[in-house]
C-alpha cells in the first residue's frame, strides 16, 4: 500500500518522537507480560532454579489443600466485589445527588487531600478510627458506652472483612467520583438536565436517565480497575482485612516470602486464581451491565416521575459524604497521635501533647522519606516525557489514539498486582538486578505512566488547536511550539498529572517490596511494616508523611499556575 | 385538552443581579394563553437568565427577587421539575443514548400509564411533525429541522402550563427558521400555552406577533 502525501509528510513532522508509543507500550506491556510468564510457568510447576523442571499440577493441589483456602477465597470474593459494587453505587448516587450545587463547584479540591494519601496511610488512620480503643470509641466513651477498658471486639481484622471494605470504599468512591465529573464535562450536562428537570424529573432521576447512560463507557475502565484493585489489594488486606485466613492476595504473598522455597509454587498458582477471579467477576459485572441497559432503556421510557429513587440516592450519597467525613477524621487522627505524649483510654484527645515523637523518628524517617522523593520524582518525571512524547506524537501526526490504546494504559491497573511482580521479581533476582533503584523506578513507572497519561491526555487534547496553527503560521517551529506554547498554556494540568503521578508512585507497596527485595525502604514499607504492632505515635508519623509528601505536590499544581500566571485571567480558564 | 390549560403567566416585580451589576430591573408582565411575548437585547443583557429564573434553573451566583405565576398559582418557590414549565433552547438537546421515540416517551406525561397507549402518543407526535416511523431512529441521523421539531414535541409531550423559548431559532438557516417558527408558533397557539420568546433577531420578534420588550 502506498502511503499518501499526506501521511509521509507527517511523519517526517514528528521525527523522533514517532517512536514515543511504541517506546510506551513496550515500558508498560513487557514488565507485565514477562512478569506474568514469570508467574504462569511455576504455577504450572517449572522454574529450574527451584527444582521444578516438569509441568504438573502441584502447586494447585497445594493450593486448594491449603486450610482455610475456601474461606480465603470467599472472603476475597465477597470484599472484593462488596468494596467495588458499593463504591460505585455510592459514587453515582453522590454525583446525581450533588451536580450543581454550588459547593460541588471545587468538588475536586475538596478529594485531593483524600486521593493523594495513599491507600496504607488512610487504612492505618482508618484502623486507628474503628478499633476497640480507637477514636469513634473514645468519643462516645465513657459516658454514653460505660466503657473504661477497649471493648473485646474484632473490628480491625474483622474476620468477613467489613473492615477492608470500609479502607477501599474510603479512597475508591472519591476516585470514582472524580472520574464520572471529568466525564460530565464532555457531555454538556447543565442544558440537558435542564431540560430533563422542565419534563418534570426531579434531580437525580433527572441525572440517572439522563447522563448516567451517556457518561458510563467513559466510567466503566475506571471501575474494572476498582473491581480488579479490591479483589488483590494487599497493604490494605494486611492492615485490615481478616488475618486468619487472610485474603488471596496476603496469602499468596505471604507464601512468596516463605522460607520453605517450595511454597513458590502454591504462591504463584493463588496469583493465576487471583487473575481468573478478577476475570470472573468482570465478566460477571459486564453482564449486569447489558442487563441494566435493558432495563434501564424500559425504565427510562415508562416516564414515571417522582419516584423512590430519589429518596435512595440522597440516603447513599448522604453514606458517601460520610464516608468522606471518616477519611478526613483518619488522616487528622493519625496526625494527633504523632503528636501526642500520652494518650489514655477512653480519653478523646491525648492528655499531654509534644513534639519528642517527631524529634525522636526524624533520624529514622529521613531515609524512606528521602527514598520516597527519589523514586517518586524520577518514575513522575520519565512518565511525564513519555506521555508529552506521545501526546506531541498524536497531534503532530494527527492520528486519532483509539480505545485499544485506553486498554493498553489499564492493562497494569486491571491485572493482580501479585501475578505479574512474582516473576517479575524471580526474573531480576535473575538478571541481579533486584534491589536496584533503577528496578524500583521502573517497577513504580508502570503504574505511574497510565495515570499521568489519563490525567494529562484530555486537557492535552482539548486544547484549541488553532493555536499551534496560529503560531506555525508565525514561523515558529515544532519545538518551539511545544515548549513556549503548549507546555506554559497546560501548566496546570500538566503539574496536577505530575502530582498524581507522585502519589501513585509514594503509594506503591507491593512494586517497592518485590522489585526492591526488601531492601529500599519508602515512607509506605515502612508503615505498612509497623502496622503490625508498633507504637501508634510512630504510625501516626509514618502516616502522616505519607500523605503530607503527595499533598505539598497537590498543592504546589495549585499554586504555581497561579502565581506565574496571575495576570493572565485567559490561562486560569485552562482547567 | 385538559382543563388546567389556559392560564396566563404573570411575572411581578422580577429583579435579577448579578454581583453588583442589574440585569433585569423589577419587570412586571403578564403573558395571555395563546400569546407570545418577546424579550428583546443584546448578548449578555440578561434575557435568557430571565427564562431561567422562570424555569427554575438559575444559576446561584445570581440574586433575583419577584414572584411568578400561573393562573393564581405563585411558583416562584416550587422546584423546576414541579412548575410544568416547558423549555425549549437554542440546541435541540436530544438525548444521544435514546432513539427518537425514546426521548418523546422520556418527556411523555406519567398520566399516561399503559405502555401502547404512551407509543401511541409518541407515534401521534412523530406524526404532527411530519417524522411518522422515525420513532427507532437515531437522533443524531436526523436533519437540523427535523431535529428542532422533535425537541419541541418533546417538551410540548410534557404538558407545560407555560412555554419558554431561549433563542430556538439560531441554529437554523433561513428557510427552516421560517418553518420552524410557524410550527412553535402554532402549537403554542393551538395549545393555549402563554409563551416567552428571547431573541436578538427582530424577524422572531415580528412572527411571534406578541408584544415586545427591549432589554439594554
Amino acid at each position: 500500500m502506498g502511503e499518501t502525501l499526506h501521511e509521509v509528510r507527517a511523519r517526517r513532522a514528528t521525527g523522533v518522537l514517532r517512536f514515543a508509543p511504541a517506546v510506551t507500550v513496550a515500558v508498560l506491556l513487557l514488565p507485565i507480560v514477562a512478569g506474568l510468564v514469570g508467574t504462569l510457568l511455576p504455577a504450572f510447576g517449572y522454574l529450574p532454579a527451584i527444582g521444578g523442571t516438569s509441568f504438573g499440577f502441584d502447586g494447585w493441589r497445594r493450593l486448594f489443600a491449603a486450610p482455610g483456602i475456601a474461606t480465603s477465597i470467599v472472603t476475597t470474593l465477597f470484599t472484593g466485589i462488596a468494596a467495588s459494587v458499593l463504591s460505585v453505587l455510592l459514587a453515582i448516587a453522590f454525583c446525581a445527588w450533588a451536580w450543581g450545587r454550588p459547593w460541588t463547584r471545587r468538588v475536586g479540591g475538596w478529594l485531593a487531600p483524600i486521593l493523594a494519601t495513599p491507600h496504607s496511610a488512610i487504612a492505618l488512620g482508618l484502623a486507628f478510627l474503628v478499633a476497640p480503643s480507637g477514636w469513634v470509641v473514645r468519643a462516645i466513651s465513657p459516658w454514653l458506652t460505660g466503657w473504661t477498658v477497649p471493648p473485646d471486639v474484632a473490628t480491625v481484622g474483622h474476620p468477613g472483612g467489613l473492615a477492608l471494605v470500609l479502607g477501599l470504599m474510603v479512597k475508591e468512591v472519591p476516585y470514582l467520583v472524580l472520574m464520572i465529573v471529568g466525564a460530565m464535562h464532555q457531555v454538556a450536562a447543565a442544558p440537558q438536565l435542564a431540560a430533563a428537570r422542565a419534563a418534570g424529573y426531579a434531580r437525580a432521576e433527572a441525572w440517572l436517565k439522563v447522563i448516567l447512560p451517556q457518561i458510563y463507557p467513559q466510567i466503566r475502565l475506571p471501575f474494572y480497575a476498582v473491581i480488579a484493585f479490591s479483589l488483590s489489594v494487599v497493604d490494605v488486606a494486611l492492615i485490615l482485612g481478616p488475618t486468619n485466613p487472610p485474603t488471596l492476595a496476603v496469602l499468596a504473598v505471604r507464601w512468596f516470602f516463605d522460607a520453605d522455597i517450595t511454597f513458590y509454587f502454591q504462591a504463584s498458582a493463588a496469583a493465576i486464581l487471583l487473575v481468573g477471579l478478577v476475570v470472573t467477576v468482570v465478566a460477571g459485572w459486564f453482564l449486569l451491565e447489558r442487563v441494566t441497559i435493558v432495563l434501564g432503556r424500559r425504565w427510562i421510557v415508562r416516564g414515571r416521575r417522582h419516584g423512590s429513587i430519589n429518596r435512595i440516592v440522597a440516603t447513599l450519597a448522604g453514606s458517601g459524604i460520610a464516608l468522606f467525613a471518616l477519611a478526613v477524621l483518619a488522616i487528622v487522627g493519625m496526625g494527633i497521635w504523632s503528636f501526642a505524649e500520652q494518650w489514655r483510654f477512653p480519653d478523646a484527645l491525648p492528655q499531654a501533647w509534644s513534639l519528642a515523637n517527631w524529634l525522636r523518628r526524624l533520624q529514622g524517617l529521613a531515609e524512606p522519606a528521602q527514598w520516597t522523593l527519589v523514586l517518586g520524582m524520577a518514575a513522575t518525571a520519565i512518565a511525564l516525557v513519555l506521555a508529552v512524547a506521545c501526546l506531541e506524537h498524536e497531534s503532530r501526526a494527527q492520528v486519532k489514539t483509539g480505545s485499544r490504546t485506553l486498554w493498553i494504559l489499564y492493562v497494569p491497573l486491571l491485572l493482580p498486582q501479585v501475578a505479574f511482580l512474582f516473576g517479575a521479581q524471580v526474573l531480576l533476582v535473575r538478571l541481579d538486578l533486584d534491589g536496584a533503584v533503577g528496578a524500583v523506578i521502573f517497577a513504580h513507572l508502570v503504574f505511574v505512566l497510565p495515570y499521568l497519561f489519563l490525567s494529562l491526555a484530555d486537557p492535552w487534547r482539548s486544547l484549541d488547536p488553532r493555536y499551534a496553527r496560529t503560531a506555525a503560521s508565525l514561523g515558529a517551529s515544532p519545538t518551539r511550539i511545544l515548549l513556549r506554547l503548549k507546555l506554559p498554556l497546560l501548566l496546570r494540568p500538566v503539574l496536577i498529572a505530575c502530582a498524581v503521578a507522585f502519589a501513585v508512585s509514594v503509594g506503591q507497596y507491593l512494586a517497592t517490596l518485590f522489585a526492591g527485595n526488601g531492601r529500599i525502604p519508602t515512607l509506605t514499607t515502612e508503615a505498612v511494616t509497623l502496622a503490625a504492632g508498633a507504637d501508634r505515635r510512630v504510625i501516626g508519623a509514618y502516616a502522616l508523611m505519607q500523605s503530607a509528601l503527595p499533598m505539598l505536590f497537590f498543592l504546589a499544581a495549585a499554586l504555581v499556575p497561579a502565581l506565574v500566571f496571575r495576570n493572565r485571567r485567559g490561562v486560569q480558564g485552562w482547567q | 385538552m385538559n382543563a388546567t390549560q389556559h392560564r396566563p403567566l404573570h411575572l411581578r416585580d422580577v429583579r435579577i443581579t448579578l454581583h453588583a451589576r442589574e440585569l433585569i430591573p423589577g419587570m412586571n408582565l403578564s403573558v395571555a394563553p395563546g400569546e407570545c411575548v418577546t424579550v428583546m437585547g443584546p448578548s449578555g443583557c440578561g434575557k435568557s437568565t430571565l427564562l431561567a429564573y422562570v424555569a427554575g434553573t438559575l444559576d446561584p451566583a445570581f440574586r433575583a427577587t419577584g414572584r411568578i405565576l400561573i393562573g393564581e398559582s405563585d411558583i416562584t418557590d416550587v422546584a423546576p421539575e414541579r412548575r410544568r414549565v416547558g423549555i425549549q433552547f437554542q440546541d435541540d438537546l436530544l438525548f444521544p443514548h435514546l432513539s427518537v421515540g425514546e426521548n418523546l416517551a422520556f418527556a411523555l406525561t406519567d398520566r399516561v400509564r399503559e405502555r401502547q397507549a404512551r407509543w401511541r402518543h409518541v407515534e401521534a407526535a412523530l406524526e404532527e411533525a411530519d417524522l411518522a416511523g422515525f420513532a427507532a431512529r437515531d437522533p443524531a441521523t436526523l436533519s437540523g429541522g427535523q431535529r428542532a421539531r422533535v425537541a419541541l414535541l418533546r417538551t410540548l409531550l410534557a404538558e407545560p402550563l407555560v412555554l419558554l423559548l431561549d433563542e430556538p431559532f439560531n441554529r437554523l438557516d433561513a428557510q427552516l427558521r421560517h418553518d420552524f417558527r410557524r410550527f412553535v408558533f402554532d402549537h403554542a397557539v393551538q395549545r393555549g400555552l402563554p409563551a416567552l420568546l428571547v431573541t436578538h433577531d427582530a424577524a422572531d420578534a415580528q412572527a411571534a406577533g406578541g408584544p415586545v420588550i427591549e432589554l439594554r
